[in-house]
């Protein structure tokens, strides 16, 4: 499997040079990351190339960065990861591509390469905002009609902003403002690196 | 001239075919569907933004609970990914009663599946059949993991306890005579793998009982050949995987391709369609039910033979025992960090995926080393193939809708997560 991993790095480099702004081969899993203007034509050459014949994407979704380690993130905030398949070359790889500007996060759709992005990238729009221009059909698709928001960014409280509830006063359901009190059993915790050092075993 | 324009139907999410919260906008000229449009996301419940604030093991309940009809295959795929971040080895028992239980789920959510199938499509009688020997799959489950369900049997590491030594019983009561529970309860004196094994021997014929309702049944056919055909580009195109991908024609299984557990030491073979229509996807998961009785018992056998640990020994992932807990002070802290503070993961990402039941079922982390996945992201393959549905249903009459959607075998909680 290994071998296999290797030969795909090598060809990856001849093929897309330093349009790869990093290579990763790590527990037995290929990341490249490539910058927002390459990522369509890049996808499209994974898909057609004989190298490389990426038939199926398996995955893709939106990661947001901002509070990746407790702040010790440097770099683009959003991010889009896909997922490839080789059939017939029974290979994986993943891409992974940062939205330039924070304040619109902008990405190449890739529905029209493969059709699967179509409800991927509508998720990935809806959970995390980001825009995929090109697609046809960029509708919400996972959250409520109506929803304000995108909830699966790392400022979106998990509890949300509005309940719903059925009013007998005005008998229909209505919106208001939640009335949970958020808490956390266990604390999120990143251990310093010099955790279980020699002194505590 | 009258003006004649399409018409726009709603289909659910009420619907009893819709196979749970489904909302379906039909366009239809005729009864002919020109654009089909699903709505999900009425069963959404942010599993994984909820990852996102559970420690690593709080969330493996959640997986039972997104296709709550294959309860461990999904357990299987988040634990499996946590094992590839931590870099871990389960042991070898504990991947045989992985694959053991894996094929059981298959079993059962292939009946299920073939139930409900038939069902929408107008076959009452299959659902009661199918449901008997549910039964028996489940309370297999029951006995290993308390639950009939929603097991959280796995765990990172390997599996939460060995297999019993014997099988719950039925008791005397109001409903339930003596002799009828004395009935009950003939093939359940042994341990858990003699039950099984009676029921993977009785299997078979129940398998046939399937085949002589349905197989050449007219109607049957009638309302499944040459419906919702994909050709095998589509297929790929669409990114379908497991039966879906099968159905039309190409071997791809994750079992063989890309072996994780102990699949790589049993014996079985993929059934693969011809035509890519209904028909063929049901004949495919038939045969995959007695492929997955075959796996059950060769891990039947296997587990007989060989005893020895189910979970890692390593500490900082699997609680100690009980017992060496209470002796043993690096064991107590152990025990104390783990279920105040949870397991620590290294920083990284990693996807594991497993051929679940109805596809490949995948899961994504991203870690900062904190014992809380940063992200986690769930690859559902109903999501996929309902993405499909629009184009596998164009051009087919309205009822064919239904034997679509029955033939995706589409469970909402994993689509709408």
């Amino acid at each position: 499997m290994s071998a296999k991993l290797e030969t795909l790095s090598e060809n990856l480099q001849k093929h897309f040079g330093d349009k790869i702004k990093s290579l990763k081969l790590a527990l037995g899993e290929v990341t490249i990351e490539v910058g927002a203007p390459d990522y369509l034509g890049l996808m499209i050459a994974l898909r057609d190339e004989p190298d490389f014949r990426f038939e199926e994407l398996i995955d893709l979704c939106g990661v947001d960065y901002s509070t990746y380690g407790d702040g010790a993130w440097v770099g683009g905030r959003y991010a889009v990861v896909v997922h490839l398949l080789s059939v017939s070359q029974n290979i994986r790889l993943r891409v992974r591509v940062f939205a330039e500007d924070e304040s619109f996060p902008a990405v190449e759709s890739v529905s029209a390469v493969w059709s699967t992005a179509n409800w991927f990238e509508r998720e990935a729009f809806d959970l995390y905002g980001i825009a995929f221009l090109g697609h046809d059909d960029l509708r919400r698709i996972l959250t409520d009609y109506g929803f304000i928001g995108h909830p699966f960014r790392k400022d979106f409280p998990i509890s949300g902003y509005v309940e719903m509830r059925y009013d007998p006063d005005q008998a229909r359901v209505i919106y208001q403002p939640v009335t949970i009190e958020p808490r956390e059993n266990t604390p999120r915790i990143v251990r310093e690196d010099t955790y279980g050092g020699p002194v505590h075993g | 001239m009258a003006d004649i324009r399409n018409f726009t139907l709603n289909f659910g999410p009420q619907h009893p075919a819709a196979h749970g919260v489904l909302r379906l906008v039909l366009e239809l000229d005729g009864e002919v569907v020109q654009r089909a449009d699903p709505h999900i996301g009425l069963l959404h419940r942010a599993t994984e933004k909820l990852a996102e604030t559970r420690t690593w093991v709080q969330s493996v309940p959640y997986m039972d609970r997104l296709d709550y009809v294959s309860m461990m295959c999904n357990e299987h795929a988040y634990c499996l990914a946590t094992e590839k971040l931590l870099g871990i080895e389960v042991p070898e028992r504990g991947k045989y009663i992985r694959t053991m239980f894996d094929e059981v789920t298959r079993i059962l959510n292939h009946l299920l599946w073939i139930g409900c199938h038939a069902l929408d499509v107008g076959a009452m009688t299959m659902a009661l059949y199918t449901f008997r020997e549910r039964e028996d799959l489940m309370d297999v489950y029951e006995a290993v993991s308390g639950a009939r369900m929603h097991a959280a049997y796995y765990r990172p590491g390997g599996v939460y306890r060995d297999l019993p030594d014997r099988m719950p019983q039925y008791q005397e009561s109001t409903w339930t005579s003596a002799q009828k529970a004395k009935a009950r309860n003939e093939n359940r004196q042994g341990s858990l793998l003699d039950f099984l094994e009676d029921f993977t021997n009785r299997f078979p014929t129940y398998h046939s009982e399937y085949h002589t309702l349905l197989t050449d049944n007219r109607i049957w056919k009638q309302r499944l050949v040459n419906i919702g055909v994909v050709s095998p580009e589509r297929a790929l195109q669409m990114g379908f995987t497991g039966a879906m991908l099968r159905g039309s024609g190409i071997a791809w299984d994750l079992r063989k391709k890309q072996p994780y557990a102990a699949y790589d030491k049993v014996d079985f073979d993929v059934p693969v369609g011809v035509n890519g229509d209904s028909y063929d996807r049901y004949l495919v998961r038939m045969e995959e039910m007695l492929q997955s009785n075959r796996i059950i018992k060769q891990c039947i056998d296997w587990l007989r033979k060989n005893p020895g640990p189910v979970i890692t020994d390593n500490h900082k992932v699997a609680p100690p025992p009980r017992e060496n807990m209470k002796t043993n002070m690096e064991e107590l802290i152990h025990h104390f960090k783990l279920f105040t503070e949870g397991i620590h993961v290294p920083p990284g990402e990693a996807y594991a995926a497993v051929e679940h039941p109805k596809g490949e079922f995948g899961i994504y982390f991203v870690s900062d080393g904190a014992n809380k996945p940063y992200r986690m992201k769930i690859r559902a393959p109903g999501f996929v193939h309902l993405s499909g549905l629009d184009e596998m249903s164009r051009g087919h009459m309205i009822a064919d809708v239904v034997t679509i959607i029955g033939s995706q075998d589409i469970v909402f909680g994993e689509i709408d997560r």
